[in-house]
């Protein structure tokens, strides 16, 4: 069993309304110095094979699970507990 | 003219979609369940607003992947009119039948009022009793309505006057104020305001009524110069 950790953020060429909001907020609390917030999506994928993982996780990256207009991904592959 | 109106869990614009068909227009119009998986029959197809699988993902990400879909594309591909409005408009973008993404509305807002659009291209088979350049008064009930593609994609719309509706007071952070966009071929549109919710008085504009007539009219001469 593999843990598929996938980590999606927007291009830097995209403005992301929701970061500039949060990251008026983080001024609020006093933190100044945050100069940028930008939210993304963390998506776990459990799969239960490691024949081609790589190229399996990347399919459903891009067919799915990532807008690749105006999304970028990474993702890591760690040892899963068995169900 | 046959009409089918896709219906997928979470979509909340079918009844006024179907009710602008066969009131508005006049014409014969059925509800098609998105897991379905023939549109045979139909002259023109409409993928209507709503929160298709509740915008789990992304807005239209899911509804994408649907069993109906392989034959919306397929109707897209021999020329029948494709109409998506504001939750369609993304799944056609997800599907890849439009370019481009929508992101939240600039302001972070639901934004749910009257808007003037002006019509850019009068020379479709969704736009063609508009005149030119005319401001039109439809109904936008969004919060992803941002429409945005990269400057390549933009620069193409632009040159190829695919561009149909813009926002004459841009309500949402859309590039170039785009409010709809068609496809290469002519027969697939995106719009974020909703056509279907202005075809009479009583809701405060009639202007999308003419949208819906176009689409009709087109059939009509297509129809006619096939069988004649």
């Amino acid at each position: 069993m593999k843990k598929v950790k996938v980590c999606i953020t927007l291009k830097e060429s995209v403005l992301d309304p929701q970061g500039q909001a949060v990251a008026g907020a983080v001024h609020n609390l006093g933190y100044e110095e945050v100069k940028d917030v930008r939210i993304g999506k963390f998506i776990e994928l459990e799969i239960d094979s490691e024949e081609e993982i790589d190229d399996k996780v990347k399919a459903i990256c891009e067919k799915l699970l990532v807008n690749t207009v105006i999304e970028n991904y990474h993702y890591d592959i760690e040892e899963g507990v068995p169900q | 003219m046959k009409t089918a109106v896709i219906v997928f869990p979470g979509s909340n614009c079918d009844s006024d979609m179907y009710y602008a068909i066969r009131d508005g227009l006049g014409q014969e119009v059925d509800y098609v369940w998105h897991q379905e998986s023939s549109l045979d029959g139909y002259d023109a197809i409409m993928i209507p607003g709503g929160f298709s699988y509740g915008d789990y993902l992304r807005s239209g990400a899911i509804a994408r992947f649907s069993t109906i879909m392989p034959a919306v594309i397929e109707a897209a591909e021999v020329g029948k009119p494709i109409l998506g409005v504001c939750n369609g408009f993304q799944i056609l973008l997800e599907a890849g039948l439009l370019p481009g993404a929508m992101l939240r509305n600039k302001e972070l807002k639901f934004i749910c009022r009257h808007v003037d659009l002006q019509v850019m291209n009068n020379s479709t088979l969704f736009s063609s009793l508009y005149d030119q350049g005319e401001t039109i008064s439809i109904p936008i009930a969004h919060g992803e309505g941002n429409y945005y593609c990269d400057e390549a994609t933009l620069a193409s719309l632009e040159a190829d006057n695919r561009i149909i509706f813009k926002y004459k007071n841009n309500p949402n952070g859309s590039a170039a104020d785009i409010a709809g966009i068609i496809n290469e071929k002519g027969n697939v549109l995106g719009m974020m305001p909703h056509p279907e919710r202005a075809t009479e008085a009583l809701t405060g504009s009639v202007h999308g009524l003419r949208l819906f007539q176009s689409i009709l009219k087109h059939w009509r001469e297509s129809h006619a110069t096939l069988t004649s």
